[in-house]
């Protein structure tokens, strides 16, 4: 077992476990959005950012694949910790204004607007990628990943074009965290090349 | 090439070396084949060079040598070298033993060259290097400024040998330290060798080279090999190319380093990342690992020393974020190149999830110098816990643009005013950003500043790769910090949003700062969503890509303010806060400025004073650019 500090506050836990597994465990809260227990942590949203200390030394690591390690000191609501916590949600309020998800998370710490611009008042997507390793490590197929890089990232099926490798499952609409799949799923699914007959009664 | 040597290396290639003895054998076979009295004709092929015509100036000597008739005892062995370093000079040719200097070479002067020089042995004045303080001209390289203030050790047969002929590295003393290592060393002691030496990672970062290592030894011995050893060629940073430099002059180095790491590891597999961009850097590995593999120098059973390696090149496809390691990685493994998180490091888990040790070009180019010399005599350049030299590229508003070595702790002022020579306009240097796009800003009040990673770290700024870009007046340093956020927003992968929205939300305050608009808590808000991105992005790019817009405000608050409060651009550059007016003064009514005027908006009679109509002028600058008279100023 491995004991260390959260908020000073003794955890212990089996080894292998991440920093966001030991508090989630113990009840001490850190948002995130990118993570979900079915599939292995990405450290793509930067949420669940926490700082550990020791002595005069401080560092901010994604506590969702940061591994528990003997004797650290972990802080969940330092001032930093905070600061990158209120810029992201700066950003994603302004990046994503039609998630209720993000507002609704967002607004339990405390951001309820943001100083940046909204360029696309009806986006959802936040770009995160859960969708698509859900796709890959649960389902297996990768009908969706993710296309492009930098600010043009987006999911998508191969060349944006409807695909008929989505079995239409719904797994990446149940896991996104922000509702986007909801949405977008009728343009990465094709229309189905069987038709089915309805049976003669 | 296609000169003379090749002549001359099919006669002594002897085919596999099986000992140091052979080794030896063979470079001495090398050495009394050449004439010292020979003159030699150096032409530098290095990518600036060609790039301004060095390939024609070359391949008009060996015309002429061939065809003039010149005596055969005089004709000269004409060879093609990597950077020779004196970029803003090119293309430059050397001619030895003599160590004659000509700069800015055309084919036309090449005729002279040999009438001259090669017959009757005196030197063609104008085409010599003259001093800009006396304008009195230099004849030897060593006598140059430029040259004799550095201390050239990594670059030390970078201009002189050919990249192409293993011979010539042979000759020069290349492979000795791999002979010594296989022959006279454990790879442990070559480990500690390198750690005794006190070098750090010349990519950027600064990380002990030698503790690396033992980490990743420490690894292998806990889940057992295969451990691979990588190079990471793949510079990106703007203004950047000494890696580019080494690759392309002295592949030998690299690869002799690699292989040497490679015992000192037990490792059996590399690889040569490198940049796409760099097809010359690509050729001359190739051709070096093919000539190494020949002479047993690389491959199965090395030396017969019954330890075998070999790498491969994989070339980058042109993302800046590969430079980073795990994202590296990742490309190497047939991925998109995003970095993974690195809370477990690559000297643990890196390609493959094997151990693995990733060094860049410089330093790997710095193992042989270290294995051959000794520690000892290595950890005595430079200063304290930084020891060695360090390969910059001196860029920007500097009159002697190139490729420079200086011992570690060089101030500033030496590199980039006896050195570089200076500021072109006479005046003091503005600031030097030091460490590419995610570096900072160092402003002249700091010249003295001692140029070693603790120091620049210090200072807010880093070592990073080696650029060196050099500011004046006419810089703004908004329009600077715009310039390598919009370069590292274009770079980001978009995996982590720290990175991909907050550079973007950056960029947006600063785009408000450059168009006279924003208010004093703005650049609050800006310092304090740069100091989120710092410490939440996912990578190296993101947490370092803040840099130069904080040491920027940290050093230059007067001009932001100046941009914000006044509504006035200090450097004239800020297209919205500036108007263009002739000077009725200075004004010749020439009409170059009318001629090329690209929105016809300036308008005056033949030699009288000409106006701008700043209605319609889009502030691009071409008349002021044109002007011959200084009467184009920026208000």
């Amino acid at each position: 077992m491995i004991k260390f500090n959260i908020n000073d506050i003794e955890v212990e836990v089996e080894p292998g476990c991440t920093v966001l597994e030991a508090a989630r465990q113990y009840g001490i809260e850190i948002p995130t959005l990118c993570y979900h227990e079915a599939v292995a942590p990405s450290g793509a949203c930067r949420l669940c950012m926490v700082e550990l200390k020791d002595g005069d030394w401080s560092k901010l690591v994604a506590s969702c694949i940061y591994p528990a390690a003997e004797g650290i000191n972990v802080y969940t609501e330092t001032e930093r910790v905070q600061n990158v916590r209120n810029w992201i949600f700066q950003m994603l309020l302004a990046q994503c204004p039609a998630s209720v998800e993000i507002k609704t998370l967002a607004k339990k710490y405390g951001v309820t607007s943001s100083r940046f611009s909204i360029e696309n008042p009806d986006e959802e997507c936040m770009v995160c990628g859960l969708c698509t390793r859900a796709c890959e490590e649960i389902v297996g197929l990768s009908a969706i990943s993710m296309v492009d890089r930098g600010v043009y990232k987006k999911v998508g099926a191969p060349f944006m074009q409807p695909t008929d490798v989505c079995v239409a499952c719904g797994c990446c609409v149940t896991i996104c965290p922000t509702g986007a799949m909801r949405s977008y799923i009728d343009s990465v699914r094709s229309v189905r090349s069987v038709t089915l007959t309805p049976l003669a009664l | 090439m296609t000169n003379e040597n090749t002549a001359l290396n099919t006669k002594i290639n002897s085919g596999r070396l099986n000992s140091h003895e052979d080794l030896n054998a063979l470079r001495q076979q090398i050495i009394d084949k050449h004439d010292p009295t020979k003159l030699e004709v150096l032409v530098c092929h290095g990518t600036g060079c060609i790039a301004n015509g060095s390939m024609e100036v070359s391949e008009t000597f060996k015309k002429i040598c061939e065809t003039s008739g010149i005596d055969v005892k005089i004709k000269p062995n004409i060879k093609t070298t990597g950077c020779q370093g004196f970029c803003s000079r090119g293309p430059l040719v050397l001619i030895n033993p003599q160590g004659i200097f000509y700069q800015r070479v055309k084919p036309k002067d090449v005729e002279e060259i040999i009438q001259k020089t090669i017959i009757n042995n005196e030197p063609v004045e104008r085409l010599l290097y003259k001093d800009p303080k006396t304008g009195e001209p230099i004849k030897t390289e060593n006598e140059i400024p430029f040259y004799n203030l550095q201390e050239r050790i990594v670059l030390h047969n970078i201009g002189k040998i050919d990249p192409t002929d293993i011979n010539d590295k042979i000759a020069a003393g290349g492979y000795q330290a791999l002979a010594k290592a296989l022959t006279t060393m454990t790879p442990k002691d070559v480990v500690t060798e390198i750690t005794k030496s006190g070098l750090r990672g010349r990519g950027g970062a600064g990380f002990p080279t030698g503790r690396k290592w033992q980490g990743a030894l420490k690894a292998v011995d806990k889940k057992g090999g295969p451990v691979y050893v990588v190079v990471n060629g793949d510079e990106g940073d703007p203004g950047a190319f000494m890696d580019c430099a080494i690759m392309e002059g002295d592949p030998h180095a690299v690869l002799e380093g690699l292989i040497l790491g490679a015992y000192a590891l037990g490792s059996n597999n590399g690889y040569l990342y490198i940049r796409a961009e760099y097809p010359l850097a690509v050729k001359h590995l190739e051709m070096a690992m093919a000539q190494a593999r020949e002479l047993g120098l690389l491959g199965e059973n090395i030396l017969n020393s019954g330890f075998s390696f070999d790498a491969r090149i994989n070339r980058g496809a042109g993302a800046f974020v590969c430079g980073e390691s795990t994202a590296l990685f990742t490309s190497i493994e047939g991925k998109a190149g995003t970095p993974r998180p690195k809370y477990v490091r690559s000297v643990e888990e890196g390609l493959w999830g094997r151990p693995t040790v990733l060094n860049n070009v410089e330093t790997w180019a710095n193992v042989p110098l270290i294995i051959d010399k000794g520690a000892d005599w290595y950890s005595k350049l430079g200063v304290l816990n930084n020891t060695g030299t360090k390969v910059f590229c001196l860029v920007g508003k500097v009159n002697n643009v190139g490729l420079v070595e200086v011992p570690m702790g060089t101030p500033l002022s030496k590199i980039v005013e006896d050195i570089g020579g200076g500021v072109p306009n006479g005046k003091p240097f503005k600031a030097v950003q030091t460490g590419g796009p995610s570096g900072g800003c160092i402003p002249y009040k700091l010249k003295d500043l001692a140029v070693d990673f603790d120091s620049l770290t210090k200072a807010g700024a880093m070592m990073g790769s080696g650029a060196m870009i050099v500011m004046d007046d006419r810089d703004c340093v908004v329009d600077v910090a715009l310039y390598f956020l919009r370069f590292l927003e274009e770079e980001s992968c978009g995996k982590c949003i720290p990175c991909r929205l907050g550079l973007s939300r950056m960029k947006e305050i600063l785009d408000t700062f450059s168009h006279g608009k924003g208010s004093e808590k703005d650049i609050d808000d800006l310092i304090s969503l740069a100091k989120a991105i710092q410490d939440g992005a996912l990578c190296a790019l993101g947490t370092s890509a803040p840099n130069p817009c904080l040491t920027t405000i940290k050093f230059f608050k007067e001009e932001y303010l100046a941009h914000i409060n006044e509504q006035r651009c200090p450097a004239g550059v800020c297209k919205d806060l500036i108007t263009y007016s002739i000077d009725p003064d200075a004004c010749t009514g020439c009409g170059s400025c009318a001629r090329h005027c690209p929105q016809n908006c300036i308008s005056g009679e033949k030699k009288k004073v000409h106006v701008i109509d700043t209605q319609n002028c889009i502030r691009c600058g071409i008349c002021m650019d044109t002007c011959k008279f200084d009467a184009v100023q920026v208000n």
